[in-house]
């Protein structure tokens, strides 16, 4: 796509370096036309987010420069970064969900009267959602909204400060299909006021619909550049990882079993009281994947804490292996046979103690880890080991403290918590986030192995290609309910299936719903 | 070319740099105390050399500094854990002076045998400051009230029950201008070590007092939950500890230590109830410092506990000759304090000069100067 | 006036006046911690501010200037935690505990031979217009209107203001406010000085209005009150004013059993309203789901979330 618009902002051998020598990035350099959308293609690790820091003004490059409208730019604050018209929607949203929308985004912002600042800012933001088609109620507090509603107020902000360049991180990991098509949208209506967007994704599947031109990075350095039209899927796949990669798994047919896991008509409260999860009845059978679909924040937080024991469920019955642990205590579930990896490590691992105390911590009260109220140390430390060569896990020091460890590596612990005692059901929630493709594949490649163990696993994950990966059976949850169901055909998943599925996150019962039983 | 100064996150620091640490933000504080004495007229050098003389320089000096030693180390041991379990115990001020109170009320008004005093007291004083402790633990858990703001208050509360009861009911037969109460029977007082006024019973309890607390944090079951519970609330949770009753029973074991602390001092040193700011001296405030700088280490506290003690005497024989009133305990507590954090956070970073040509294409990592 | 008269303006008196000290660091360290910043060291700077007031009148004959000194001392005193604690990131707690140690043992040395001296001009008598003459508040001092108005414009500013919502997003998530380009180490600081301005006034106020004389000690646990105040108040300087006056009645009404119980006893009291007052207000704050500002007591580092 040849064009004559100049280069609006130049990359030129951006180095940054994180003690304790993490290289995170490595003399980066290409160029970004006006009025197009960029795309930053990476997986994660790679270095992505950190160079759009440093554009914003929150990292400082240990060297090389930034190029902005042909002149040479420091970025030493974000402040310098909003009046240089650069603007970022971060991959974790910066918002405060106490506080209203107008309060949010018009945070800082000098054209707005001092005193009684709200009836102009409401004002403000309602011309900005017209002209951008960016909807949302100016009155509302951030808790309210959707992740959808929650993205548009961020980008609310960057317009506001009048953005010339957009930055836009990981934008769709929390987004429905609908959500993803309206952003594509705005960015689209963006281009043609001559903005330009920077698009940071590792999903390369999104490239094609949006990018005019792909930078590809990995392991901190600019593997090429290439205008949309002339790099396929594999080619972009094997610049991402280096190798060529094997993207599919072994997935085995298997012929599961009796049900392990049974969800009876499930009812459970949010935390603000409201039902979260409505009336959800599913099977998870032995020797099978089951995996629940589904945008972050429809329920699943919900089901899988009712699961594991930490929340009670408002009505309906679960059982394990025909037991009803229904609002059993978490020991008592584990017990029960269900093992439960949460989302959010900090439930899991406690970053100040060493790898050999949080490998025995769920266990703590057990024998052999406990003579009476003593700890039997020596037993911890041979477990430990004996945990760190089962799972690779490195470095295999079990003295270290556990947050000195890489996301991988913490998953793996986190993992090894629960195994050592042979779990009959094992629930997973968005197992993968944040880790690059080796550690995603030892983690799909461990399940799939104690699938042929015949542990039944319930997959949680809003990644909806490890879903279809690793599942046997796919149920969408959107809202707290099972909006429908699809088993995986022999041949493996088809367009339309993934399509169906897309819909259904996005809140749209498919057409054909095959129920199970 | 410019030269610029970069801070970079070190991960662990040694043992020896903690320790090298501690000790230089100590001489710091001692150094900038020695620009306040000159303020108010005295020669640094001198003021050194009196304290020195009163920490160290006798055995009498010796003792006084071991005699305050003990109940910080006593207090400090049970504050150890703690703050280990992240509950932030400030009221061993006032854990100590129930255990004060509970004790004068059994050597002087309970009907037990005399053989028996020694014994109950010592047992009962650490209840009451146990339960006074644990009141906070209910409030927490039950109130959602912040246990800073209750062992807080409590302490201003014990103070002043301390002040009527010494006022009131349980006023001496013998007042000369000052309130106390009758002394207590001999059969209470604490045997000292030799010719020093060293109680040998709770010297011994100190020692004693830390190395229990460093075997249930080190060693027991509990001692796990709780520096879970301290460091990880929500893993804590998932792992089936019971943080709530864990909360409880590290305020009453870190009361209840207090608790004997001030029978130990109502027993062993005064032989009396009397005002609550000679009975406490500070203690349970200074024993928060003597924890921290151990690292919430029980065994740690007993070094610092001793360096305090010798703190402590050391600033009353300046009291004695240059007449600075007792709050200068607290100007030179609060320097250490802030030195030592000030410090903590260097252990964490490393500041270098780097030679850093901007624009260069040159690898930057290898002009890093440390 | 009548009997009933005597007794409304008598309580209503004496409640204002008691408040005072109370409802001035409160507000201070409602702003400090709204912005993130705890500061436990209120004690400290409301002793230093008294005796900074009183020494400082005593040479100088001149009370004002023993009020603007009293304010700017514990304000720059109020720095080194603020320094502590936004720069350093050193833990909050221990640095507010160091500073109130700081503050109590050096208005003691320096005000030891202070002790029992008088003052030969304390403040004035100020008349406003019209509220004079409301019963209780003929005897007053400007401290009280300030204090009062003082509450009223800060909850204005806090929650009407653009600064408003600066300060608040600060407290409640300080990533947001920098990627905004917030400057949120110059918010933290001047929140902080802030409170300590008004903590070193609320000494002032003691040592030069409410008893007009100095004694180690003075301040009465009163900074620590404050603190269990702001959480009473839920950050909020106008429930923060009624939480100041309703502990300065129960207070003056504890102070009318002296004759029955002894006046020892009665001074628990104090201490034991926030434990009472709070236990109410804990539950409803659960329910309703209001808490303190987001990030208080956790320093912030740019780049590190």
């Amino acid at each position: 796509m040849t064009c004559e618009c100049q280069e609006i902002v130049a990359f030129r051998d951006i180095t940054k370096i994180f003690p304790p020598g993490i290289l995170a990035n490595d003399r980066v350099s290409f160029g970004v036309e006006r009025g197009t959308v960029h795309v930053l293609l990476g997986e994660n690790g790679a270095g992505k987010t950190t160079l759009m820091n440093i554009l914003y003004g929150i990292h400082q490059p240990d060297g090389g420069t930034i190029v902005l409208r042909g002149k040479e730019v420091r970025i030493p604050s974000p402040r310098v970064a909003i009046e240089l018209g650069i603007g970022m929607v971060h991959q974790h949203f910066r918002l405060i969900p106490n506080h209203t929308v107008w309060e949010n985004v018009v945070l800082g912002f000098p054209r707005v009267p001092r005193f009684f600042p709200a009836s102009q800012a409401r004002q403000m933001i309602r011309d900005l959602s017209k002209e951008y088609g960016l909807d949302v109620d100016p009155d509302a507090r951030i808790w309210q909204l959707s992740a959808g509603e929650q993205q548009r107020v961020e980008i609310l902000k960057a317009l506001l400060r009048k953005a010339e360049i957009l930055i836009l991180d990981e934008p769709t990991s929390v987004l429905t299909p609908k959500d993803v098509e309206r952003l594509f949208l705005v960015l689209q209506r963006m281009k043609e006021e001559g903005k330009t967007s920077l698009f940071v994704t590792h999903k390369f599947s999104e490239v094609g619909e949006i990018g005019d031109r792909i930078t590809v990075l990995r392991k901190g350095r600019v593997v090429g550049t290439v205008p949309r039209g002339e790099a396929d899927f594999e080619t972009l796949a094997t610049m991402m990882v280096g190798e060529k990669i094997v993207l599919s798994l072994p997935k085995k047919a298997l012929s599961p079993g009796r049900p392990l896991l049974r969800v009876e008509d499930l009812w459970v409260l949010d935390d603000r009281g409201f039902p979260g999860v409505r009336g959800v009845s599913f099977e998870v059978r032995e020797g099978e994947i089951v995996g629940i679909a589904g945008v972050v924040g429809n329920g699943q937080r919900e089901l899988t804490e009712a699961l594991a024991g930490l929340r009670s469920p408002l009505r309906g019955r679960i059982l394990v292996d025909e037991v009803d642990i229904t609002a059993w205590s978490p020991q008592k579930v584990r017990e029960a046979g269900l093992a439960y990896v949460p989302e959010d490590r900090r439930m899991a691992l406690v970053g100040d103690l060493t790898l050999a105390e949080n490998l025995f911590l769920r266990d703590y009260r057990k024998a052999p880890f406990r003579r009476g109220i003593l700890v039997d140390w020596k037993k911890v430390r041979e477990h430990a080991e004996e945990m760190i060569a089962t799972y690779r896990i490195v470095p295999p020091v079990p003295q270290l403290p556990v947050r000195l460890l890489s996301g991988g590596n913490r998953q793996r612990v986190a993992l090894a918590q629960v195994l050592a005692s042979r779990p009959r059901v094992l629930v997973v929630s968005n197992p993968t986030a944040g880790l690059d493709i080796l550690a995603t594949d030892f983690i799909h490649r461990l399940f799939l192995s104690l699938q042929e163990e015949g542990v039944g696993i319930l997959l949680v994950s809003g990644d909806l290609d490890e879903i279809l990966a690793l599942s046997d059976r796919v149920l969408v949850l959107y809202r707290g309910t099972v909006l429908g169901e699809r088993k995986r055909p022999q041949s493996g998943w088809s367009e339309e299936d993934r399509r169906d599925i897309g819909m259904m996150m996005g809140g749209v019962p498919g057409e054909r719903l095959v129920m199970v039983r | 070319m410019r030269l610029r100064f970069q801070v970079t996150r070190r991960l662990e620091p040694s043992a020896s740099m903690v320790f090298f640490v501690s000790v230089l933000s100590l001489l710091l504080a001692f150094l900038v105390s020695g620009l306040l004495f000159a303020f108010l007229g005295i020669s640094p050098l001198e003021a050194y050399r009196v304290f020195w003389r009163g920490a160290f320089g006798s055995l009498y000096a010796l003792s006084e500094t071991v005699k305050r030693m003990i109940p910080l180390a006593i207090i400090g041991a049970g504050l150890a854990v703690s703050f280990q379990a992240s509950v932030w115990n400030i009221g061993a001020e006032g854990q100590m002076l129930i255990g004060a109170i509970v004790g004068t009320w059994v050597a002087l008004f309970s009907p037990l045998p005399p053989s028996l005093l020694l014994p109950a007291m010592f047992i009962l004083g650490f209840l009451g400051g146990a339960l006074w402790g644990a009141f906070a633990a209910w409030c927490r858990n039950r109130l959602a009230i912040n246990e800073i703001i209750t062992t807080l208050m409590l302490n201003y509360v014990a103070a002043n029950l301390v002040l009527y009861l010494i006022l009131g009911p349980w006023k001496g037969k013998t007042v000369r201008g000052f309130a106390y109460t009758d002394p207590f029977p001999q059969e209470v007082w604490l045997a000292t070590i030799g010719t020093t006024r060293v109680p040998l019973m709770t010297f011994l309890f100190a020692f004693l007092a830390a190395l229990f607390c460093y075997f249930l944090l080190t060693k027991t079951t509990f001692g796990f939950e709780l520096r879970v519970v301290g460091r990880g609330e929500k893993a804590a949770h998932l792992a089936g500890i019971p943080a709530q009753r864990v909360v409880a029973l590290v305020l009453f074991l870190s009361g209840g230590l207090a608790g004997i602390a001030g029978v130990g001092e109502v027993s062993g040193i005064h032989h009396m109830l009397r005002h609550p700011a000679h009975i406490s001296l500070g203690y349970g405030f200074t024993a928060i410092i003597v924890a921290w700088i151990a690292r919430a280490n029980p065994l740690g506290v007993l070094a610092s506990a001793f360096l305090f003690g010798a703190l402590m005497s050391g600033q009353d024989a300046l009291k004695v000759a240059f007449g600075i009133p007792f709050q200068v305990m607290y100007i030179l507590n609060g320097l250490v304090l802030f030195f030592l954090i000030a410090s903590e956070q260097l252990l964490y970073y490393r500041v270098t000069l780097r030679v850093a040509p901007w624009g260069e294409k040159e690898d930057e990592c290898d002009r890093v100067l440390d | 006036m009548s009997a009933i008269g005597f007794w409304i303006s008598g309580v209503v008196g004496r409640t204002l006046a008691y408040s005072v000290p109370l409802l001035l660091s409160t507000l201070g360290e409602i702003y400090a911690e709204r912005s993130g910043i705890l500061n436990l060291g209120v004690e400290g700077l409301m002793s230093l501010g008294a005796f900074s007031a009183f020494a400082v009148t005593f040479f100088s004959g001149n009370p004002w200037l023993g009020v603007a000194v009293s304010g700017v001392v514990a304000g720059c005193a109020s720095l080194v935690h603020a320094f502590f604690s936004v720069t350093l990131r050193t833990n909050q707690v221990v640095s507010g505990l160091a500073l109130g140690m700081l503050g109590m043992g050096v208005s003691g040395v320096l005000g030891r031979d202070f002790e029992g001296k008088v003052l030969a001009t304390t403040l004035p008598v100020f008349r406003l217009p019209f509220l004079s003459a409301l019963p209780g508040f003929e005897k007053h001092n400007v401290f009280v209107y300030v204090s009062l108005g003082l509450a009223v414009i800060l909850w204005f500013v806090l929650f009407h203001t653009r600064w408003g919502i600066v300060i608040r997003s600060v407290g409640e998530n300080p990533a947001a406010c920098d990627a905004m380009g917030v400057n949120v180490t110059l918010v933290r600081y001047a929140c902080v000085f802030f409170g300590g301005v008004l903590a070193g006034l609320s000494g002032g106020y003691l040592s030069l209005g409410y008893r007009p004389s100095w004694s180690y000690g003075m301040t009465a646990g009163v900074g620590w009150l404050a603190i269990a105040l702001t959480i009473f108040a839920f950050w909020n300087p106008f429930w923060g004013m009624v939480g100041a006056y309703l502990f300065g009645i129960l207070y003056h009404f504890s102070f009318r059993f002296q004759a029955q119980v002894s006046p020892e006893l009665l001074n628990t009291l104090p201490y034991l309203f926030p434990l009472v007052a709070l236990s109410f207000v804990s539950r409803l704050a659960a329910r309703r789901k209001v808490g303190p500002p987001a990030s208080l007591g956790v320093p912030y580092q740019r780049g590190s979330s």
